[in-house]
């Protein structure tokens, strides 16, 4: 066994034991910090797999940004426990029957998956050589010189739905008092301040 | 030679680097917190550490031995695995960055062609110390003080992200090797990124300032008024392995600068030899910058703080970002931003 097949049966059993930690953990907290550690093992496959920039692209959106927020939100829930669980056993029959149906919705849809002739063969040349060109270069050559079009329409697509969140969210309430930050830069000592000499005994 | 080329030859060889690495990371930290120490009692004319060994220089051995042998102070009702995880992964990510950075041609640990992506991942997985510390306490002035510390941090990882971005434009790879390599031209220091990308310095020393949480934006700590945030209830060793971590971080943020500013290992004026000790000496003139700005720069408001990081940084950074591969694509002054088309 080489080292690599050792690094990947190490990688692949953390992912799928942390994973199921998960689910299993009975404090929302650490099964987030679960989540965190699946992505960093994930991103450990990736590695292995020849693809460094994705693995380091997976740390440092995933983990070091979505998951924070994922974080953020879980640490300000005030989680009762002891009703949840009895919620669950409310809801069990129902959440079932929609895993089943889902099952056998997924059963049915892999059942009809016929491939194209000439599909496995794109499979394994998504990208040039990579041997002869490192896989930063692969995926930039793919995203903005191949695929330019769809991947600027794909930002576009965000940008609308960020714009959307924005204007629904965003109102100017006119009865609070804001600040003005540019007026507070240029507030200058001289106008702002008084020297008064206090004469004592008399006061102002 | 034979027996490094064997599979435990190689085990041994990456644990001795590795090992070494650690080293002179670990002795460099005794004296850059003593440096510290020395340049904020400078400013303010006082002497600084002056009584353990010559100059003091001992003191930070004997602070951390002390740190060691306190008790270790556990509140109640804290997450106990979370707790002490904390400390141990703010410390373990900030030396994982040490190992792609290369101190001379050749002498890096690990030289993979995504590294300064390594170093950037592994320094946005820092945030993860302070919100667990934070939490896992079960205080509120902790908590809250998580949450303040790893908003500041992600807020300044953008523009930090933004500004690599360009000069990774001006070099076209990600490998600190070939960053360095595009600087090295007949000018001297006058070749170096610096100049190409002027404004972006003192972004990224600023951010670098807010992303390892140093003055004047320590909002995180503020010992005087915020009860130190997330750390409150930390003690002896796990207390230590935070500020170590922390000052290993600012450490890794002026190698960082050197290599991707300021030529790395090359020296500055042509014919005298590049090397190792240029690095070391340019990364201890940025962090006698860190303790300067300490020393000199009075405390941002909070506020402040995340409008200067959203509303200034961010776009300033964007817009360098657009301007640079403009520059860079039209060879805009010959090779001026276009190093990658110098056939390096």
């Amino acid at each position: 066994m080489t080292v690599a097949d050792l690094a990947f049966y190490a990688f692949s059993t953390v992912t799928v034991a942390a994973a199921l930690m998960v689910t299993l953990s009975r404090n929302p907290v650490h099964s987030v910090l679960w989540l965190i550690l699946t992505f960093l093992s994930a991103a450990g496959l990736f590695v292995l797999l020849g693809a460094e920039f994705v693995a380091m692209l997976l740390i440092i959106v995933y983990v070091g940004a979505v998951a924070v927020l994922f974080l953020f939100v879980v640490m300000m829930l005030d989680v009762d426990f002891a009703e949840l669980k009895s919620e669950m056993a409310k809801y069990m029959p129902i959440g079932l029957l929609v895993a089943v149906i889902l099952l056998i919705q997924l059963a049915f849809g892999l059942g009809a998956w016929v491939s194209a002739d000439g599909a496995m063969g794109l499979h394994q040349a998504p990208t040039p050589d990579a041997t002869q060109i490192d896989n930063t270069r692969a995926l930039g050559l793919l995203l903005y010189d191949k695929y330019l079009y769809l991947f600027q329409l794909s930002g576009l697509i965000l940008l609308v739905a960020m714009i959307g969140a924005i204007v629904l969210t965003l109102r100017h309430r006119r009865d609070i008092k804001r600040q003005n930050v540019l007026h507070q830069m240029w507030r200058d000592p001289a106008k702002a301040l008084e020297m008064v000499d206090v004469k004592p005994g008399q006061g102002l | 030679m034979g027996f490094f080329a064997t599979g435990l030859g190689t085990a041994v060889l990456l644990i001795g680097q590795s090992l070494l690495i650690v080293a002179f990371v670990m002795i460099s930290l005794l004296f850059l917190v003593y440096g510290d120490r020395k340049i904020w009692a400078a400013v303010q004319m006082r002497r600084g550490p002056n009584v353990v060994g010559p100059f003091g220089l001992l003191q930070t051995v004997a602070d951390a031995l002390k740190y060691v042998v306190k008790e270790i102070v556990v509140p109640a009702g804290v997450d106990r695995p979370v707790f002490f995880l904390a400390p141990l992964l703010s410390f373990v990510l900030a030396i994982l960055a040490w190992a792609v950075l290369p101190f001379s041609p050749g002498w890096v640990l690990a030289d993979i062609n995504v590294a300064i992506l390594f170093v950037f991942a592994a320094s946005s997985l820092e945030v993860y110390g302070v919100i667990m510390g934070g939490w896992a306490s079960n205080s509120k002035y902790a908590f809250l003080g998580s949450l303040r510390s790893a908003a500041q941090m992600i807020s300044y990882e953008v523009s930090l992200g933004l500004i690599i971005i360009g000069v990774i434009l001006s070099t076209g790879s990600l490998s600190f090797g070939a960053i360095v390599a595009a600087q090295d031209t007949v000018y001297g220091l006058f070749g170096w990124y610096w100049l190409p990308h002027l404004p972006m310095v003192v972004l990224f020393f600023i951010s670098a300032l807010a992303e390892t949480n140093r003055p004047p934006f320590d909002l995180p700590e503020a010992e005087s008024e915020l009860v130190a945030g997330f750390m409150v209830e930390y003690s002896s060793t796990p207390y230590l392995l935070f500020m170590a971590g922390e000052y290993i971080a600012i450490f890794l943020m002026c190698a960082l600068i050197t290599l991707l500013f300021f030529g790395g290992w090359l020296s500055p004026i042509p014919g005298i030899p590049d090397g190792v000790l240029w690095m070391v000496a340019k990364m201890w003139v940025w962090f006698f910058m860190f303790a300067m700005v300490k020393a000199i720069v009075p405390r941002y408001r909070y506020d402040q703080l995340m409008r200067i990081g959203w509303k200034v940084f961010l776009p300033m950074s964007l817009a360098w970002v657009v301007l640079v591969a403009f520059l860079a694509k039209f060879e805009i002054l010959g090779h001026f931003w276009a190093r990658y088309a110098m056939g390096g």
